[in-house]
């Protein structure tokens, strides 16, 4: 079932990715026209159109610009040079990931809480749910200035944004999957005289795996976005968020595309190095086959 | 230890001790809407007292008092940001986006070959850091709301398509096969079969994107604005340690957007009240 997905799915795939290559040209010679003529006169169509995809600060850099600029960037410079896109990721990466491990513990803890406490399900819950509902990006500007104004500088403050991005959707499955087991499972372990402590370890947690899967991809995502903003507004000089503002300083918009694909390289490998622990974990469990 | 901070815990731990003793009143619908009520008012009363006994900066954290203070003040500069961000920006994008992803659903839908190569990739893309590309929009749209109309519509699009999609998947072969022996159309059994049926999903994109649409306009602000919007001010006032004006934007974002997030709810009530969630 999976392996026949995935044969009927990439040659649809591959043929998407090429069309969106191919519009993506076209679209870059309108777009960059009016900076060409600027530069160069007295050039023929085909001139005009070369031109338009080689630009130095072009409206719309084209795929083959900000392919060579993440390798020159990537493979050609030292990594803990300021050029190099490996440190800025770097920097990125490790306050994504720590406020990713501190945003799930906190997550995981408090759903346990919930389940457990009936006093905190009734007053929390609510809150966590209604949090969902708001742009708490907004908080990151003031989380940053704030913790700079006490000493706080570096990664910390980022990873502290990350993590509470990254804390809302773990709480909210987590509870939903620390649910998941029916009455009659949970009557079952009961006729066994189980411990509050096996039920929780030999039933609860087990169900809730696929649940806390699925938002611990959520969750890295945001926890992502989080450390990338996060670097906006702090006068930040390293990180692919501080690059991206760089770029937008100075009009290198190829600057800002590659950063901006390195960002996306690094949230599709985050996402999938979850997916694969987690068909490991949930295969090993015979929960999916 | 002043007379604050004594304060502070005896709040702490009445508060602590009432919502264990409500708690275990039999649930209705007044514990259900008091006990969190009465859970958030604890917790900005031990704010305030916290603030008072321990002499915080109001450049660290305001009191909640000031922040009310500031927030009646301050009414006509915060109605024209939310005008700016939320109705210019955020409302119009959201509005541009979501359409279009659900007229998309409806075309790719009857490919089964572009379905299956947009589907992951719609995944895919609804995955990635797309607030990263606002300053390329801010680049390209210019300062004012048109540019945070654009990351908005780029924002929602994918997860809105998913989800219709998903929906417009999932109906029912043999209701299907229904509508064939009535002999309806293809538009009929779209309107009066598929689009309904796959409501639940829609509403669940649409959702998800109204806190997306919040987002992409508050973060687009960040990388250049007008002189108003939610996100210039937040971005300037922070630079001022005016904390206060900062909070006071938060709490008209917070509101926005658990009333809109509301609002989709009522009306997802209303259209859905087939589907076995709703009924009780």
């Amino acid at each position: 079932m999976k392996r026949s997905l995935i044969n009927t799915s990439i040659l649809p795939i591959i043929t998407i990715v090429f069309f969106i290559i191919i519009s993506w040209y076209l679209v870059a010679i309108p777009m960059n026209s009016e900076k060409v003529s600027r530069q160069f006169k007295n050039l023929d169509f085909k001139e005009h159109v070369e031109k338009s995809w080689n630009l130095k600060k072009p409206k719309l850099p084209t795929p083959h610009q900000i392919t060579s600029e993440i390798i020159k960037t990537t493979f050609y410079k030292k990594i803990n040079s300021k050029r190099s896109l490996v440190y800025h990721g770097w920097i990125t990466l490790k306050a994504t990931l720590a406020g990713f491990v501190l945003g799930t513990l906190l997550g995981i803890i408090l759903a346990l809480g919930i389940v457990h406490n009936r006093a905190m399900d009734l007053s929390v819950m609510p809150w966590v749910i209604a949090s969902q509902t708001v742009p708490i990006l907004a908080i990151a500007p003031m989380i940053i200035v704030v913790m700079n104004s006490v000493g706080v500088t570096g990664l910390l403050p980022k990873a502290i944004i990350s993590m509470y991005l990254s804390f809302f959707p773990i709480v909210v499955g987590m509870v939903k999957g620390l649910r998941s087991p029916d009455q009659m499972q949970i009557d079952q372990m009961r006729t066994w005289s189980a411990t509050p402590n096996q039920l929780l370890w030999k039933l609860r947690f087990p169900s809730s795996l696929p649940y806390l899967f699925a938002s611990l991809k959520v969750g890295i995502a945001a926890s992502l976005i989080g450390a990338i903003v996060g670097e906006l507004p702090s006068g930040a000089i390293s990180g692919l968020g501080a690059r991206m503002l760089a770029g937008t300083y100075y009009g290198q918009t190829v600057i800002i595309w590659s950063a901006l694909f390195a960002a996306a390289f690094l949230a599709a490998s985050l996402v999938f190095l979850i997916n694969f622990i987690q068909n490991y974990t949930l295969k090993r469990m015979a929960i999916i086959r | 230890m002043n007379v604050f901070i004594i304060l502070f815990f005896t709040v702490w731990i009445g508060g602590w001790w009432l919502n264990i003793r409500l708690s275990y009143l039999k649930s209705s619908h007044v514990t259900k809407i008091f006990i969190p009520t009465l859970f958030g008012l604890i917790i900005l009363l031990m704010w305030e007292l916290i603030v008072i006994g321990l002499n915080i900066n109001p450049v660290l954290l305001p009191a909640p008092t000031a922040i009310v203070l500031k927030f009646s003040n301050s009414l006509s500069i915060l109605w024209i940001d939310f005008v700016q961000t939320l109705i210019k920006g955020a409302l119009s994008g959201y509005i541009l986006g979501c359409s279009a992803a659900i007229i998309t659903a409806i075309a790719i839908d009857k490919f089964d070959f572009l379905k299956r190569g947009l589907l992951p990739l719609g995944n895919f893309i609804s995955a990635l850091p797309i607030v990263g590309m606002a300053p390329i929009f801010v680049m390209w749209f210019g300062f004012d709301w048109e540019s945070k109309c654009a990351i908005v519509v780029v924002m929602v699009f994918f997860p809105m398509l998913v989800n219709s999609v998903q929906g417009l998947e999932l109906v029912d072969h043999s209701r299907q096969d229904l509508m064939k022996t009535y002999n309806a159309s293809y538009t009929q059994t779209l309107f009066k079969l598929r689009l309904p049926s796959a409501l639940p999903f829609i509403f669940n994109g649409l959702k998800i994107c109204s806190t997306l649409a919040l987002i992409g306009a508050i973060v687009a602000e960040f990388f250049g604005s007008p002189i108003k919007g939610m996100g210039f001010r937040i971005s300037s006032e922070v630079g001022r340690f005016a904390l206060d004006m900062v909070w006071a934007e938060i709490f008209v974002a917070a509101l926005a957007g658990c009333l809109f997030y509301g609002l989709i709810a009522l009306i997802e009530q209303r259209l859905t009240f087939w589907h076995p969630s709703n009924q009780k």
